[in-house]
């Protein structure tokens, strides 16, 4: 029983941990997608950007000598936002704001971007992978003594579970809490009405974007911390991001967080079998434990869990927590 | 006013036939140049890679259909590609003496043939199964998507993730369709010849020039009729679909059911052209890649999908041999290019720029602005005449400006 209780902890903190990256990562998106109804296929790459600001931040620090070598994830945090922010509002104005009300044209347009930006990096820096080291007191885990089996609770994990509810609390105040944010939301709701009350609707486009793509650099620099970085890496994330926002309706920062956390956990629990080892002591639940000993393993979990997200599309097609609205799309 | 000649009571079918004369007298000749006089003219390897061009074509004309005939931008095509592929890709590895199985499984310790191999011996059934298998995927994938009205990016990103999702299974699966290694068919035989001999890969190419022909006619057809000019309406305006009596749900489903076996087809003709099928067809950023053809080539328009593919294939081609990293820039570039300042495609250049200057030159008069048939409606003609607005006979009519003020004239008259 014990065995039971720790089994299904592990598992919670897994799947928490890794919500917490695919929250992260699409805190930035889903705000972007509510207010402007935009999908940035570049997101991927920002992040990528974000890791790639982390990794020279790095190499400054470690140039520096020992006690900035120590810091310098702090430090790689406000400058992969900045860096992240920057090319997202370079990407606003250059390209996005010339393709409202054309969604499908900006999706295409973002993954040009997303093309462009990954053949920079591989022409600029490198092709290859490069390895971010995360500084001592990231390294190792948490101990946790109980009975026979010993579970290590990893800081870096932790640290990016930290980070998304700070990430997660910033946005939420801002949004609430201060006048741009009561602008973004009211541009989110009724852009047209908005306009006429004189919002400029222009300049909180530009800086919903850009803090949506600073979001994503931070993103990046949490993505550091679980493996290399390469120019491919934001490709890895990108579609697990969407799913997320899909999930969890567009607009609303709570259906973020509940979607991100269930696909998470979702996602641990398949993808580790902890399904089937759990259910393998009963007679009768072979060919359940069959079944979910089939889809073990990473890759098999996400054919899973999309079919139970189109499973779930079906029931509340507009996400978790749908905009309310009168009209007769969706 | 070019046809008034040829059929003074119904202009538009007239026009109709005669578009379709030319087309059908184009198609002819395009045929017969591509299977009778390219082949004296282009290598060997040359000929082989316009094979290929076409039989992406043949994908193109399909993501046309669906994205710029139905508005549905459908970024998971490489699944129905890659489906069409396997299918013949299976029945290809199956052609061993009686009671073996393809080698790659002894590698995974397999015995016994996985269940859905088998239908695969005969090739009757391959060659239906290529069609069906990623028209009935489509037509489930769409089915649980539009039922909710679901649509926009929000489909985009839908076909994406099953995208990535079949991508998964493929990759993960070697026990039962060989992983990542995939399945090779240049060494396999077919009618007792081996696939990749030049005879069989001239076959290929015929089929491919045959069957490019013939989808390019279904998508004509499709695109042509009633059903067409729904799909232009659930483009344009899908709630007003709605409102007038028809369910969009099932004409979406099959049109992406058509779309998706179009792709299957194409994913056979490629396979056999290029030796091998691997999930690798799946990638996301391929899936993508189709959708530029069509959009580099012009949307709504199916020789713009066509042209487009081919065009696009060869700059890829002689690009990415000499300049592999400029490619993908390009490719970036090109992507930016066509949705800013392009974005009726080369097609739609070609129509808005030079065809006008084109008929001037040939004494035609400059085509009407409005539609031809409130130009060559003889009730409003009457009007006109009767409001004096007419231009004078030997003066093309400029009719925006002067009919919206004949009808503003008609309103404000008591």
């Amino acid at each position: 029983m014990v065995d039971f209780i720790v089994q299904l902890l592990i598992g919670a903190f897994n799947g928490i941990s890794i919500g917490s990256v695919l929250l992260i990562s699409a805190l930035g998106l889903a705000i972007v997608f509510g207010l402007m109804g935009v999908i940035n296929l570049a997101h991927g790459e920002l992040m990528m950007l974000g890791a790639y600001t982390t990794f020279f931040v790095q190499n400054i620090f470690n140039a520096l000598g020992d006690p900035w070598a120590q810091v310098y994830t702090i430090a790689a945090i406000p400058a992969a936002f900045l860096v992240a922010a920057l090319v997202g509002l370079i990407l606003e104005r250059g390209v996005i704001r010339f393709l409202y009300g054309r969604p499908l044209e900006t999706l295409l347009a973002t993954w040009g971007v997303s093309l462009i930006l990954r053949q920079l990096v591989r022409t600029t820096i490198s092709a290859r992978n490069v390895d971010v080291t995360a500084p001592a007191w990231l390294r190792g885990g948490l101990q946790i003594p109980t009975g026979n089996i010993p579970i290590q609770l990893p800081y870096a994990r932790m640290f990016i579970i930290v980070l998304t509810i700070a990430c997660v609390v910033g946005v939420y105040f801002f949004l609430n809490a201060s006048s741009w944010g009561l602008r973004i939301r009211s541009v989110t709701q009724n852009r047209e009405m908005s306009a006429c009350l004189g919002i400029p609707t222009a300049t909180v486009d530009a800086l919903t974007f850009a803090i949506g793509s600073g979001l994503a650099g931070i993103a990046g620099c949490a993505i550091t911390l679980l493996g290399s970085v390469g120019p491919n890496t934001g490709q890895n994330y990108i579609i697990d991001t969407f799913m997320v926002v899909v999930v969890g309706g567009v607009g609303n920062l709570f259906g973020s967080i509940v979607s991100a956390m269930v696909i998470g956990i979702v996602t641990y629990l398949i993808g580790s079998g902890t399904f089937a080892v759990l259910l393998s002591p009963m007679d009768s639940m072979q060919p359940v434990v069959a079944f979910f000993e089939f889809f073990a393993s990473s890759s098999m979990a996400k054919v899973m869990v999309f079919a139970l997200i189109i499973g779930f599309l079906q029931i509340k097609p507009a996400g978790i927590f749908p905009q309310k609205g009168r009209t007769a799309e969706l | 006013m070019t046809v008034n000649g040829v059929n003074q009571r119904n202009p538009k079918q007239a026009i109709a036939r005669q578009r379709f004369i030319i087309e059908g007298i184009t198609l002819i000749v395009l045929a017969i140049g591509m299977m009778g006089v390219l082949p004296s003219l282009l290598s060997a390897f040359q000929l082989k890679l316009l094979g290929r061009f076409l039989s992406l074509a043949i994908v193109a004309l399909g993501i046309d259909l669906i994205w710029g005939y139905t508005g549905l931008l459908s970024l998971g095509h490489g699944i129905f590609f890659a489906l069409g592929g396997y299918g013949l890709a299976m029945h290809l590895s199956l052609q061993l003496p009686e009671g073996q199985i393809p080698d790659f499984f002894s590698l995974y310790g397999v015995q016994k043939l996985p269940f859905f191999w088998y239908p695969y011996y005969s090739l009757p059934i391959t060659v239906l199964l290529v069609i069906i298998v990623p028209a009935i995927v489509a037509a489930i994938l769409g089915f649980v998507v539009f039922r909710n009205r679901i649509k926009g990016v929000y489909f985009s990103i839908l076909t994406q993730a099953a995208l990535l999702v079949f991508y998964n299974f493929f990759t993960g699966q070697q026990k039962l369709i060989n992983g990542t290694n995939g399945l090779k068919t240049d060494t396999t035989e077919l009618f007792g010849q081996v696939v990749s001999s030049p005879r069989m890969q001239w076959t290929f190419y015929q089929y491919t020039v045959l069957a490019a022909i013939a989808i390019y006619l279904l998508c004509r057809w499709l695109t042509s009729g009633r059903f067409g000019r729904l799909l232009v309406a659930i483009r344009d305006d899908e709630n007003r679909v709605r409102f007038s009596g028809y369910d969009p749900t099932w004409f979406k489903v099959l049109v992406f059911a058509v779309s998706g076996g179009i792709a299957g087809v194409a994913g056979a003709l490629y396979t056999v052209q290029s030796g091998i099928i691997t999930p690798s067809a799946m990638e996301v950023a391929f899936s993508i890649e189709m959708v530029i053809w069509v959009a580099v080539g012009g949307r709504a328009t199916l020789v713009g999908a066509v042209l487009g593919t081919l065009l696009v294939q060869y700059a890829r081609t002689t690009l990415s041999t000499q300049f592999p990293e400029v490619w993908l820039f390009f490719q970036g570039f090109l992507f930016l290019l066509v949705v800013t300042v392009l974005p009726n495609g080369i097609v739609g250049l070609f129509n808005e720029t030079l065809w006008p200057k084109i008929r001037g030159r040939l004494g035609f008069a400059p085509p009407a602005l409005t539609y031809p048939s409130l130009d060559n409606d003889p009730d409003l003609q009457k009007e006109r005449e009767q409001f004096h607005t007419t231009p004078p006979p030997d003066h093309p009519p400029q009719p925006v400006e002067s009919l919206s003020d004949s009808v503003d004239e008609d309103r404000s008259r008591p």
